[in-house]
This record gives C-alpha cells, sequence and structure tokens, in this order.
C-alpha cells in the first residue's frame, strides 16, 4: 500500500518534467530532424535524403560561418574569464559581506533590461555619431568622427558584456568555498603570488571555471541579436544563417539541418573542451 | 512524420515565432497581419465603433508573413497583407491563403487599373487571392548637400562616397542593380538559367561595391537614422523613408532612380485558416473609403488604392511626391511581377556570397 502511493506522488512530481521533456524538447527536435532530411524536388514535392546535410560541407560559405562562429565564441569565452576572474575574486574574496553583496548585484542590474536595449546602448555608444567618439574629439585624441560599430571588435564587446554575469557567479561560488588558509600556507611557505594562482586557486576553482565557460560558450554561440545588429558588412554569425534560411529563404530544410548541425558541432566543441580540462560534465554540475 | 506531431510541430514553432500562443479570437475579432502604419490606432477605434468588431494588429514583412502562415498552415490570422508578387509562390509551395469572394468587396472603391493588374498578378489555376491596399516604391534616398550626384544604384558604387552608402543584403537591391546594369531580371523571372546569368553579374558588382558600403541595413528606423545623422549619405531605400527626412531637413530626399523605382502593392489576402472573413472583409471594404485611405496615407505616408483616396491628403505629401516623381518617372517604375516558387533560393546563395566577401 504505502510503495503504492510513493510510486503515485512520484509519477505526479514527473509530470511536468516529462512533459515540459516531450512536449517542448524531444518532439520539436525529433520533427526538425525529419525535416532536415527532406529535399525539395519541386512545388510541393519532397524526397528523402541527406543532402541538407553535405551542403554545409561542400559550400565552403556555410563551414567557414560555422568555424569563425566558434573561434569567436572561443575568444568571448577566454575575454570574459580574463575580465570575470578578478571581479569575482575581489567579490568573493576581498570585498565580504555589504560591499560584496552591492557589487553583486552591479554585476546583476545590466540584466534587468533586455538584451535588445543593452545591445542598443552599445550601439549609442560606439556609433560614428556617438558618445565614445564625441568623447574622443573632445579630448583631442581624434580628429574627426571615429566608427568603433560595425566590426568585429563591437560583436566580441556585445558578447563579453552579455555573457559576463554567468561566468562571475560560478567563479564566486567556487572562490568562496576556497579557504583562506590555504593561501596564507602556501605564502608561508615562500610560493611567490604567481604559483600560488597556478597551484592553489586555479585548481580548486577548476569546476566554476568549467561551468561558467560551458554557459558563457553555448550563450554566445547561440546569440543572434549582438552579431546582427553590431556586426560588420561581412560578419556572418552562424544563427543568422539559420534564420535566414527559415525566415527569408522559406529553407525550412535547409535551416533544421543547420540547427542540428549547430547542436551536434557546439556538443562536440564542449566535450572536447571537458576531456582537455580533464573534467567531467557530472564534477563540473555537482561541484559548483 | 505522423499528422498528429506535424500539427504538434506547427503548433509550437508558431507560438515560439509569435512568442506567444495565440490568442484564442471570438467571433467578433478581427487578426490582421500587416504592416507598420497600414491600421493606425485611429482607424482601428471607428472600425470597433462602427461594427463592433475589435482588431488585434500583428506588425510584420513579407517573408515573416509567410513563414508564419506557413508554420500554422495559414492559421492565426484572419486577414493578412503580403505584397502581390510574393502570393501565387507561396501558395503553390504551401497553400497558406483561401481565394477571395470578389462578390464581397465593393470594387467601385478600387482605383480600376490598380485593382485589375492585383487580380490578374494574385490569380492561381483560375481564383483570385489578393486585391490591392497600399502601394509605393523603393529607390534612393539621397542627402543632396553631401551626394549631389547619386542619381542611379550603380552611383552608390562611386568611390567619391566610400563607406557613405547603405542598402539591403534583399532581394529588392539584386533586381535593382540587375536593371541599372542595363539587365531585365523580371523577363529572366521564368528561365533559371538567365536569371542565374543575371544574378551572376549583380554578385560581382555588389562584391566590388563593398567597400563603399557602411553597413547593410536591416530595419526602416536603422536607415532613416543614419541618413539623419550624416552618417550615411546615400542609400537604397523606400520612398516614405525619404518623404519623412525630407520634412526634417529639406537636404535628404528620394530620388526615383534612373533605371527605374522598383514599385510594390501590399494587398489583401485571406489566410487559409482564418476564422472570421465576415469581419475580414467588412475592413476591406472599411479601408478603402476614401476619406479613411487618406488616413492611412498620413500614418503610413504611402498612398492607396482607393479611388479619391488621395484627395484629402496632406499637401506637403503630395508636393515630395510630385517632386520625386516627374511623370516621366512614375511611367517607369518597375512593377514586380509575380516570384516563381523556388527564386529565393536562388537569391539566398548569392546574398550570402556577397555578405561573406570580403
Amino acid at each position: 500500500m504505502r510503495r503504492r502511493e510513493v510510486g503515485i506522488s512520484l509519477y505526479l512530481l514527473m509530470t511536468p518534467l516529462v512533459l515540459w521533456l516531450t512536449l517542448l524538447i524531444i518532439l520539436p527536435h525529433v520533427a526538425m530532424f525529419v525535416v532536415s532530411l527532406r529535399e525539395r524536388v519541386g512545388v510541393g514535392t519532397y524526397a528523402f535524403g541527406l543532402s541538407n546535410y553535405l551542403t554545409f560541407f561542400q559550400e565552403p560559405l556555410y563551414w567557414n560561418t560555422f568555424l569563425r562562429t566558434a573561434i569567436m565564441s572561443v575568444l568571448a569565452t577566454v575575454l570574459t574569464f580574463l575580465i570575470g576572474f578578478p571581479v569575482a575574486w575581489y567579490i568573493a574574496k576581498i570585498a565580504r559581506g555589504r560591499l560584496g553583496q552591492a557589487l553583486f548585484l552591479a554585476c546583476l542590474i545590466p540584466f534587468w533590461v533586455s538584451e535588445l536595449v543593452r545591445t542598443y546602448g552599445w550601439m549609442i555608444l560606439l556609433r560614428e555619431s556617438g558618445v565614445f567618439s564625441s568623447l574622443l574629439q573632445f579630448l583631442g585624441l581624434a580628429d574627426g568622427p571615429v566608427e568603433l560599430l560595425y566590426n568585429d571588435a563591437a560583436i566580441m564587446v556585445g558578447l563579453v558584456y552579455t555573457s559576463m554575469l554567468f561566468m562571475v557567479v560560478p567563479l564566486v561560488t567556487t572562490l568562496e568555498s576556497l579557504d583562506d588558509s590555504l593561501v596564507e600556507a602556501a605564502y608561508d611557505m615562500g610560493a611567490s603570488s604567481w604559483a600560488v594562482l597556478r597551484e592553489i586557486i586555479l585548481p580548486h576553482a577548476k569546476p566554476g571555471i568549467v561551468s561558467g565557460a560551458i554557459v558563457v560558450f553555448m550563450l554566445s554561440l547561440g546569440n543572434y541579436l549582438t552579431p546582427i545588429l553590431l556586426g560588420g558588412k561581412s560578419s556572418l554569425w552562424f544563427t543568422g544563417l539559420i534564420y535566414d534560411q527559415f525566415i527569408t529563404r522559406f529553407n525550412w530544410e535547409q535551416g533544421s539541418a543547420f540547427g542540428f548541425l549547430l547542436l551536434a558541432l557546439s556538443s562536440a566543441i564542449v566535450w572536447a573542451g571537458l576531456r582537455l580540462s580533464g573534467q567531467s560534465l557530472r564534477d563540473t554540475m555537482a561541484r559548483t | 512524420m505522423t499528422r498528429i506531431s506535424r500539427r504538434l510541430f506547427a503548433c509550437l514553432a508558431a507560438s515560439l515565432m509569435a512568442g506567444a500562443l495565440p490568442s484564442l479570437a471570438s467571433a467578433d475579432t478581427l487578426r490582421l497581419l500587416t504592416w507598420g502604419g497600414y491600421a493606425p490606432e485611429d482607424v482601428v477605434a471607428d472600425f470597433e465603433k462602427e461594427t463592433g468588431i475589435t482588431v488585434e494588429v500583428t506588425l510584420s514583412n513579407n517573408e515573416e508573413m509567410i513563414a508564419k502562415l506557413r508554420a500554422t498552415g495559414g492559421g492565426g490570422f484572419d486577414l493578412a497583407q503580403p505584397s502581390q508578387d510574393r502570393i501565387t509562390g507561396a501558395q503553390a509551395e504551401f497553400g497558406i491563403y483561401k481565394p477571395l469572394d470578389l462578390s464581397r468587396i465593393d470594387a467601385s472603391l478600387f482605383i480600376p487599373s490598380m485593382l485589375e493588374a492585383t487580380k490578374k498578378n494574385t490569380t492561381l489555376n483560375g481564383e483570385v487571392y489578393g486585391v490591392p491596399h497600399v502601394w509605393g516604391t523603393s529607390g534612393l534616398v539621397v542627402n543632396k548637400a553631401k551626394a549631389p550626384d547619386v542619381k542611379d544604384y550603380l552611383d552608390l558604387c562611386d568611390p567619391k562616397y566610400k563607406g557613405r552608402v547603405s542598402y539591403r543584403l534583399k532581394r529588392p537591391t539584386l533586381i535593382a542593380f540587375a536593371f541599372a546594369m542595363g539587365e531585365d531580371p523580371f523577363a529572366a523571372y521564368g528561365d533559371p538559367d538567365a536569371y542565374q546569368a543575371i544574378l551572376d553579374k549583380v554578385e560581382q558588382k555588389l562584391i566590388e561595391c563593398k567597400p563603399n558600403v557602411k553597413t547593410y541595413w536591416s530595419g526602416g528606423d536603422e536607415i532613416l537614422n543614419l541618413l539623419r545623422s550624416g552618417e550615411v549619405w546615400a542609400a537604397m531605400a523606400w520612398d516614405t523613408g525619404g518623404w519623412k527626412l525630407n520634412a526634417e531637413n529639406p537636404d535628404i530626399t528620394f530620388v526615383a532612380p534612373k533605371s527605374g523605382a522598383l514599385g510594390w502593392i501590399d494587398t489583401f489576402a485571406l489566410p487559409k485558416r482564418g476564422r472570421n472573413d465576415d469581419a475580414a472583409y467588412k475592413w476591406i471594404n472599411f479601408v478603402m473609403r476614401p476619406e479613411i485611405a487618406a488616413r492611412i496615407t498620413a500614418a503610413a505616408g504611402n498612398f492607396t488604392a482607393s479611388k479619391g483616396g488621395d484627395a484629402n491628403v496632406d499637401p506637403a505629401l503630395k508636393a515630395r511626391f510630385n517632386e520625386s516623381f516627374p511623370p516621366e518617372a512614375i511611367d517607369n517604375i518597375r512593377w514586380y511581377p509575380p516570384v516563381p516558387a523556388g527564386l529565393e533560393a536562388m537569391e539566398g546563395a548569392v546574398l550570402d556570397r556577397v555578405k561573406a566577401a570580403e
């Protein structure tokens, strides 16, 4: 009798999760996969085949775009880490109590407005008639208006800004659990600051770094707004290609194939990253 | 794919695109899929007062309209306003519209030549799918103080204007450049090989022209801002944008290019699974009344196919129109013929290559 009751409540608790997974994640993906295996033969007629996937590998434009997107996302992840780590260290170890909370909140505040508004903010700052350009002219550092928008550096700024929080939060969590006495002991033993960072702090923070890096990488790779709005006339982004296939070309078949390739390739990159850093996904998720 | 999962997928895709599940429309609601300015609030309010029908307006563009209706198999909206050239291709391929019952539309409200031309272009298998509403052109918006000699699309590639030019990476740009290069892309619509040959030439030209481009604009407000701030001196854009800027800065205006402005007509079409055709026909006959049409012209900036609809229009707008379009330029407008299904894929590959080129 008791056993049965446990069973029912378990099923009831599981229902939302199972519904969510099947209805919103598994079924659409299955349907999309089927669409991606369809080839358009003529008006309204379709055949089964792999040509949509072949197109990706045969047309250099598409895999070059994917490569470019992946490399820029990795770069964005590294930059976010380099900027986020000192910030997280300061919040976790130096500015404790009220100040720490306030700083943490300051990291959160940009996320109170939508990504679109944040990106428009950057456009106002970086454009030729914008704030930075006027400031540089006012200070005499530039003779005429300077265009800072519409290039890859602008995309990078946007990506790093958008994903900073997702790096800082896991880093703060792992760094807070680091026992200060370990650091002190290392100094007592005559270790240099660099050695302390390399031997004590980074190994301890590794799970936080890895999980932050995964999130930031996936967010950048899947970002649509920032690269489209801030990017220049030659800057293709893989998600932009998918949008174009679905919306402007009416080519759902190709778009679905691209979507699956993005899923597969980005998973492969994350897996490779985990292997290189000697982490398993389970450890990373459990310890942060 | 089974029927059920297909339905589900369609529903999910639609809800994702719309941002939320489409609200369940009651009998006295008209769900209108249209462009900015085509259903001004005061017109919607008057329509509600007169008929008791509430209007839910969703703003969109040609590509999104087709994508949305395709995702739902033609459901979710009761009336859509695609351009006349984008109806038959989409209908042949995806079957997203239903034929119009012309007896329920008051033909006397329309300019006869425009009504006939649109009916002809939106006829598939003997059924008519569209009647005209708003028309306009795309051509050049030029800051005459800074770029006085931009008269045709190819002038945008003049090295003098390096980094001061903008246009969209979309099919109108391909068509416009083809005309400016002396080709006739519309004549080649039915012949894929000939069309590809034209596209190849245009691709070459657009890649050569790339150093001149500041950015490829995508939104109407974006290009207006770039022209307003003086960051861009000449652009390919819609006539209304040029006239709007002309009101703020007399140096900037719309120029009908030598090789011809590209003329579009946005229509009324009934989505296949629309649930309130009565309301749709009432709306069509309501907004085509001359006095209502004049108010839509004031909001959208473009003229309508309503007979006498230009009588009450703001004289300043008329003056700008006449300045941009001397009579010979009107005769020179290139009206888009229906786009055959599958053309977009060919154009897409070209646009991708232009974007990727260094």
